[in-house]
């Protein structure tokens, strides 16, 4: 092997592995840079309970709470209502709430603690629109089978009024439940669990 | 004192090309003779560009990226800054006039076959323009802090989390927060004033760099490199300045006229331009009943939303998009232009052209079943068109393409 063809690799391997060197330590610097952006130790720290109060809260009626900068809705629901969900299931893309998010006391065709009390996060599961509240029954625009419910403007998800998706629109999962308890009868704490994570 | 500006010229030529550079990409560009009224949208593109730059770095004087003083400083701007409703208007409506420009611009280099070899190039470097200017454009809607202005990034940014394991992550750190905030009102102000203007400018720079390396096509697609006379010029090229740098003057006072006009008399364009909702400052709490995107945005939107899967829908519109990166390769016509090409492709440009138009308009309206199926129906046109092209983009191409561009 002659020295030039020696040289010449010899100078390869030094750029290659100079290379090698500053890519890793690009890659190094660019960490503070990317991580900068991440929620900062106050938006993390923004997140602590807010208290809901339902005691003026009628039949039908719904108010909505702000928790960590989302819509919380508090409903009552009727007798009937709480009746139609127990039964009809048919349309809906997950009826027991195997995938979707909610606090264990939650899982059942409520999705409540109390039955009637219906507490949500009030963003889709799409794209993080807030649905509207479409209580009344067979309107024109949700066609004869509504039963009232929750409908999206933005792209149209459905969901029953336990929050639980129908089949057949863009939005995947029902409605989060987020975590929340009892305080007394009528004041609810909505980011506690009572201890439970 | 010519004989002074003559030395002056030639020491700073000594030390920095400014003879060369003018010569070759103004004085010496040899450009096709027959431009039509379709190649003033590049230079209006520039020209729009400009006027962006400007009255945005007169905006970000008054305007304060702060989720709570946002709104309320735009309407300062508009109200009590001496002219600020005109440079606002004229930014906001430079928006929309970008679209409009580069829509026109894309589709002369669709109809006229511009992208292909040896403009590939050109054309990739005009589809990453095109998208800087959307994410520009969207992050540029956060900042007046309205309610479609925050429906808008939640809808938009929650696309990022439709995608599988990463998504909710990549989400959360875009927005800095775990929703739509005050944190990521401040980083879409910094992307949208610096990093995003700095990359478009780059990108325009290498976008004209390609383009005087290629030579421009014409609405004939003839290659007027092939025909050169003894100097070297293409016998069917002329100079770019003074003949087009001209011309194009005269497209920039028709620009203008009909943009004072938008600007003084109808700036929101009838809810086109700055949606009405967007006069309500941002409530996190409510969606507005109706939310859409601004014009510019819609067919790919009515795209996401005929298709009824989350991730589906966010595939579909990234494809979209993505699939007109590819059209050097899907077309396989051996002639550029259309005036030389077969019928089967005229009819895929209207199909298309209808598509667009009627996707954007579906994305624009409130959602019902007869509209998503209408948009299900456009959004397989729109897809057909460019993924079917290698078959038949070359039926029926029996036209003779001349050597010369003849003198009409």
């Amino acid at each position: 092997m002659s020295e030039e063809v020696q040289d010449k690799r010899r100078r390869l391997f030094l750029t290659a592995a100079a290379t090698a060197v500053t890519g890793v330590g690009a890659a190094y610097v660019a960490v503070p840079f990317l991580a900068s952006m991440n929620p900062s130790d106050r938006a993390k720290a923004a997140g602590a309970p807010v208290e809901a109060d339902i005691s003026k809260l009628e039949v039908g009626q719904l108010i909505r709470v702000e928790w960590r900068g989302k819509p919380v809705w508090v409903l009552k629901r009727t007798e009937d209502t709480l009746t139609e969900l127990a039964t009809k299931i048919d349309k809906l893309r997950d009826p027991d709430s195997n995938e979707s998010e909610q606090p264990e006391s939650c899982k059942n065709s409520a999705r409540s603690i109390k039955p009637d009390v219906f507490l949500a996060v009030g963003i889709c599961t799409h794209l993080g629109c807030s649905p509207t509240y479409r209580p009344e029954v067979a309107p024109e625009d949700l066609g004869p089978d509504w039963k009232g419910g929750f409908f999206c403007p933005c792209h149209g998800s459905l969901f029953d009024l336990s929050g639980r998706v129908y089949a057949g629109v863009p939005a995947p999962l029902n409605l989060d439940i987020p975590p929340h308890e009892y305080i007394t009868d009528t004041r609810i704490l909505i980011g506690s669990s009572g201890g439970q994570a | 004192m010519s004989g002074m500006l003559k030395n002056a010229l030639g020491w700073v030529d000594d030390r920095f090309p400014l003879t060369k550079v003018w010569n070759e990409h103004l004085a010496e560009y040899y450009a096709p003779k027959n431009f039509n009224w379709m190649y003033y949208f590049g230079s209006l593109a520039i020209l729009v560009l400009v006027n962006q730059i400007i009255t945005g770095i007169f905006l970000t004087i008054h305007y304060k990226p702060d989720a709570k003083l946002a709104f309320d400083s735009v309407e300062y701007i508009m109200r009590d800054v001496d002219w600020g409703w005109l440079i606002r208007y004229m930014h906001s409506t430079g928006a929309s006039a970008f679209f409009i420009v580069v829509y026109i611009h894309m589709f002369r280099g669709l109809i006229y076959g511009s992208f292909k070899k040896p403009r590939e190039l050109v054309w990739i470097f005009g589809m990453i323009i095109y998208v800087a200017l959307m994410a520009e454009a969207f992050m540029g809607y956060l900042l007046p802090w309205g309610q479609m202005s925050y429906w808008g990034a939640q809808v938009i940014v929650s696309l990022f989390g439709a995608i599988p394991y990463v998504g909710e992550d990549l989400a959360i750190w875009l927005r800095g927060d775990y929703v739509i905030s005050d944190a990521t009102l401040n980083r879409f102000f910094a992307f949208h004033v610096i990093a995003i203007p700095l990359v478009l400018v780059v990108l325009v720079f290498m976008h004209i760099v390609a383009l005087h390396a290629v030579g421009s096509n014409n609405p004939e697609g003839i290659e007027i490199k092939k025909q050169k006379d003894e100097k070297g010029i293409p016998l069917d090229g002329i100079p770019f300045h003074p003949y087009y740098s001209v011309k194009d003057l005269v497209g920039v006072a028709v620009f203008l006229f009909v943009f004072a006009l938008i600007i003084f008399y109808m700036p929101e364009m009838g809810g086109y331009f700055l949606e009405h909702a967007n006069f309500i400052p941002a409530d996190p709490l409510k969606t507005p009943d109706h939310i859409a995107p601004v014009w510019y945005f819609t067919p790919f939107y009515a795209v996401l939303r005929a298709v009824p899967d989350k991730f589906g829908g966010v595939l579909a519109m990234a494809g979209a998009i993505f699939v007109l990166f590819l059209l050097p390769w899907l077309d396989r016509g051996v002639n550029k232009s259309i005036r030389y090409r077969g019928p089967v492709f005229k009819a895929a440009i209207v199909a298309f052209v209808i598509s667009f138009v009627a996707l954007g308009y579906f994305g624009m309206q409130p959602v019902t079943t007869a509209g998503t199926w209408f948009s299900r129906f456009f959004t397989l046109v729109y897809f057909a068109f460019f993924l079917l092209m290698p078959f038949y983009s070359n039926m029926g191409q029996d036209k003779y393409v001349p050597e010369r561009i003849e003198d009409k």
